[in-house]
C-alpha cells in the first residue's frame, strides 16, 4: 500500500511545512520499504509510516496511516490525540517492538526495521501501564533492566545509585515496588528508562493517572533531563496542558497527522479569538452580528449564546456591545478567548479532543473509508460536515 | 507471513556486521548472554521474595512422602517393587517439586505478557529468542534449586549422602526442568490467557504424574497406558533418577520404568530425549515469539 496519507496531511497543515524533501531521497537500503527516505540528522524521522492489523472477515484496522514526522536532538516533542488516535502504536513502532505495513523510520539514527537492536540501545520508554516487577524491590527492578542492556555490574551498580537518586527514591531503593505510591512507581519507572542513558526518551502517556502533584514532580524530572542532558523527549498525552510545555507538537487524530509545529505557531495559524456574548435576545443577536462582523466571519448561536471567531477578539467586543445596545439587545456577558491547543485541534480534526469518537462504523465502511484515505479528499468537502458532528 | 519472515532472514546477518560503532561479535555474545543472566537473576530475586510461597510449593511432596509413602509403605512389601515403598516413591516426589515451578514459567510468561512486564523486555537490546532462553534457564534454575532442598531429605528414605549419586540426581533435575519447562514455554508462546493454560494443567497434571512411574511401577498399567507412559516427559524423569540411584547404590532401585516395544532404552539414550524434548519445545517456542508484531 502506497502511503499518500501523509501528503495529504502536510497539505492540509497551514503551516510552512518544516519537512525538508528532495536531496535526502538518498539510496533505500530495503527494497520492500523503498520510498521517501526519512530526514538525517533529526532524533526521529519517519516517511509514510504506516501500520494496519488484520481485522475480521478480510478487513484491515489501520492504526497508523502515512505519518511524516521530524523530530529535533534535544527538543522535547508531544504527540497529541485522543485514546485510539494511533499514539501507542506510533511509539511502537519508533521503538522497533512492532513492524510498520509500509514506510520507513529512523530513531536515534538507525532505521527501525533494519537495526532494531541499535534503535532500542539508544532509547528509552516509560510505558503507558506500569510495567515493573511488582514483586522485586526498586532497586532489584533496576538492576535486572541494566543487565538486561548488557552494563558490567560494577556500571550497573553506578547507574542505579545514580538514577534512584536523580528521582528521589534512594530512601526507598529497598523497598518492594508493590509498597511503593503510583507516584513513586512513575518515578521509578522514569529512573529505569534513565538508565542505559539513552539519546531519545520515549514516554507514553506519562501522567495519566497521577494526581497534580505526582505530575508536577514528574514533569520536573523532564525538564531537568532536557536542561541538564540534552535527552530528546517524546511524550505522548492527551492533556492539552502538558502538550502547551513542549517544545513542538504533533496532533494526530485516526492515525494521521493532521498539523506539527510549535504551539504558539499553530495557535497563531489559526489567528482567529473565540468571542462568546450573551445576550437578552440571542436569536436576534445572531442576526446583528453577522452584519457587523467581518464578511466570512463563523458565526454560530448554541446555549453558550452567539459564537464567532474574529482576529483580535478582543477589540471587537465594544463594537459588537455597541452594534447590539443601537438595536435594543442587552449585553449581559462578552469575552473574548485566543485560540487554545483544544481550537487547534478543534480546526484541524472537526472535533474537541475530548469529545469521544463517533461511533465506529461498520467495518465494511471502514475498510472503504480506507481506500478513500489513499485519494486526498478536497479539504473543503467532509471538513464543515465533520464539525457541525462535532458541535451537535 | 511468509513475506516478513523472508524478510526477517534477509536482514538479520546486515545486522550482525554493520551493528553500528563497532560491536565485536564478542561483545554481541556478551550482551546476549548477560541478558540471559539478568532473567535467571529475576528468577532467584523472586524466590527469595516470595519465601512463603517457596516453602508451600515444597510442603506438598514432603506430604506425600511421608503421609502416603508412610501409609502405603505398610501395605506394600518390600518384595513388590524390591524396596521399600518410601524409597520407591522418591524419584517421584523429587520430580513433582521440579515439575511445579517449571510449569509456572509459562504461567509467568502470560501473566509477564498481561502486566506489561514482557514489553518492558522487549525493549531490550537483545534478540527476542535470547529472551526466551532467559526465562527458560531461569525456569529451569529455579526449579533445580527447589529439588536440591528436596533432595536435602535423601536420608529420610535411607538413601547415602554421596556427592555423586546427589551430582547425578540433581543433573537429572536439571535436564527434567530443562525439557518442562521449555514444554510449557512452547505451550504459554501461544496462549493469551493464564486461567486456559490453569485449565489445560489442571486437566493434565495429574494423569502425567500418574503416568510417570513415580507412584507405583508402569508395567503394572495397562498397555495402552504404558504406551501414553513413553511419550510422557516426566516418565522419563523419574526413570532417569531411579536409574541414577540403582547405578550408585545397587538393589535400590526398582524395577524397569519405560519401554520401548519391550525393551529398556539404555540411561543415556533416556537423557537424550529430555534434552531433545526440551531443546525442541524451546526452538519451536523461541521461532513463535521471535516473530514480531
Amino acid at each position: 500500500m502506497q502511503p499518500s496519507a501523509g501528503d495529504d496531511a502536510l497539505t492540509q497543515t497551514p503551516l510552512p511545512a518544516t519537512v525538508p524533501t528532495g536531496p535526502d531521497a538518498a539510496v533505500p537500503t530495503d527494497p520492500d520499504t523503498a520510498g521517501p527516505a526519512p530526514g538525517k540528522g533529526y532524533a526521529i524521522s519517519t516517511r509514510g509510516l504506516v501500520k494496519s492489523y488484520p481485522g475480521p472477515d478480510g478487513t484491515a484496522t489501520h492504526a497508523v496511516r502515512g505519518l511524516d514526522l521530524d523530530v529535533r536532538s534535544g527538543e522535547t516533542f508531544a504527540f497529541l490525540g485522543p485514546n485510539g488516535a494511533g499514539k501507542s502504536t506510533t511509539i511502537a513502532l519508533l521503538c522497533a517492538l512492532a513492524r510498520p505495513t509500509a514506510g520507513r523510520a529512523t530513531v536515534a539514527g538507525a532505521d527501525v526495521v533494519s537495526q532494531p537492536a541499535r534503535v532500542r540501545r539508544q532509547v528509552g520508554m516509560l510505558f503507558q501501564h506500569s510495567a515493573l516487577d511488582m514483586d522485586l524491590t526498586a532497586e532489584q527492578n533496576l538492576r535486572i533492566h541494566a543487565r538486561l542492556y548488557g552494563m558490567s555490574r560494577r556500571h550497573s551498580r553506578r547507574r542505579t545509585h545514580e538514577t534512584l537518586e536523580a528521582v528521589g527514591l534512594t530512601d526507598r531503593r529497598r523497598s518492594p515496588v508493590r509498597t511503593l505510591s503510583g507516584g513513586m512507581r512513575r518515578r521509578l519507572e522514569l529512573a529505569r528508562g534513565l538508565l542505559h542513558a539513552p539519546r531519545i526518551l520515549f514516554l507514553d502517556e506519562p501522567t495519566t493517572g497521577l494526581d497534580p502533584h505526582a505530575r508536577a514532580q514528574v514533569w520536573e524530572h523532564l525538564r531537568d533531563l532536557r536542561d541538564r542532558h540534552g535527552t530528546t523527549l517524546f511524550i505522548t498525552t492527551h492533556y492539552l496542558e502538558e502538550a502547551e510545555n513542549c517544545d513542538r507538537l504533533a496532533i494526530i487524530d485516526r492515525g494521521r497527522l493532521v498539523a506539527q509545529g510549535t504551539p504558539a505557531a499553530l495557535k497563531d495559524a489559526i489567528g482567529d479569538d473565540r468571542v462568546v456574548l450573551r445576550t437578552g435576545d440571542d436569536r436576534a443577536a445572531c442576526h446583528v452580528v453577522r452584519r457587523t462582523a467581518p464578511p466570512g466571519t463563523g458565526t454560530a448561536l448554541d446555549a453558550e449564546g452567539v459564537r464567532l471567531r474574529v482576529p483580535d477578539g478582543s477589540s471587537w467586543i465594544p463594537r459588537l456591545c455597541a452594534a447590539l445596545q443601537a438595536h435594543g439587545i442587552p449585553v449581559r456577558a462578552a469575552s473574548a478567548t485566543p485560540p487554545t491547543l483544544d481550537d487547534v485541534f478543534f480546526h484541524h480534526t472537526g472535533r474537541s479532543i475530548h469529545t469521544p469518537r463517533p461511533p465506529a462504523q461498520p467495518a465494511a465502511t471502514r475498510s472503504a473509508d480506507a481506500t478513500a484515505t489513499r485519494k486526498p479528499a478536497p479539504a473543503g468537502q467532509d471538513r464543515p460536515a465533520a464539525k457541525a458532528e462535532g458541535r451537535r | 507471513m511468509t513475506t516478513s519472515a523472508s524478510r526477517d532472514a534477509r536482514v538479520r546477518p546486515a545486522t550482525d556486521t554493520s551493528g553500528g560503532p563497532g560491536p565485536a561479535p564478542l561483545t554481541r555474545l556478551r550482551r546476549e548472554l548477560r541478558a540471559v543472566h539478568a532473567l535467571v537473576h529475576r528468577d532467584l530475586l523472586r524466590l527469595s521474595s516470595q519465601r512463603t510461597h517457596t516453602a508451600l510449593m515444597l510442603v506438598q511432596p514432603v506430604l506425600y512422602l511421608f503421609i502416603l509413602g508412610g501409609g502405603l509403605a505398610a501395605l506394600i512389601p518390600d518384595s513388590a517393587l524390591g524396596v521399600g515403598y518410601q524409597a520407591y516413591l522418591f524419584p517421584g516426589m523429587l520430580m513433582m517439586t521440579v515439575q511445579t515451578p517449571a510449569v509456572m514459567v509459562g504461567i509467568r510468561l502470560i501473566t509477564d505478557r498481561q502486566s506489561g512486564y514482557l514489553r518492558e523486555l522487549l525493549m531490550a537490546p537483545v534478540r527476542r529468542s535470547t529472551l526466551l532462553l532467559g526465562s527458560c534457564a531461569g525456569g529451569t534454575v529455579v526449579a533445580a534449586v527447589q529439588g536440591a532442598v528436596l533432595l536435602s531429605l535423601a536420608g529420610a528414605v535411607g538413601l547415602p549422602y554421596d556427592p555423586v549419586l546427589l551430582a547425578l540426581l540433581l543433573a537429572g533435575m536439571l535436564l527434567a526442568s530443562f525439557a518442562i519447562t521449555a514444554l510449557s514455554l512452547a505451550l504459554a508462546v501461544g496462549l493469551g490467557r493464564p486461567e486456559v493454560f490453569q485449565l489445560l494443567l489442571g486437566l493434565v497434571m495429574m494423569p502425567l504424574l500418574f503416568l510417570s512411574g513415580g507412584f507405583f511401577p508402569l508395567h503394572a498399567l495397562p498397555g495402552w497406558a504404558q504406551a501414553l507412559a513413553a511419550v510422557n516427559p516426566l516418565a522419563y524423569g523419574v526413570d532417569l533418577l531411579r536409574r541414577s540411584i540403582e547405578l550408585q547404590v545397587p538393589g535400590h532401585g526398582a524395577a524397569a520404568g519405560i519401554e520401548w516395544f519391550g525393551l529398556q532404552p539404555p540411561l543415556p539414550l533416556e537423557a537424550g530425549v529430555l534434552l531433545a524434548t526440551g531443546a525442541l519445545a524451546l526452538l519451536w517456542a523461541a521461532h513463535r515469539f521471535g516473530r514480531p508484531e
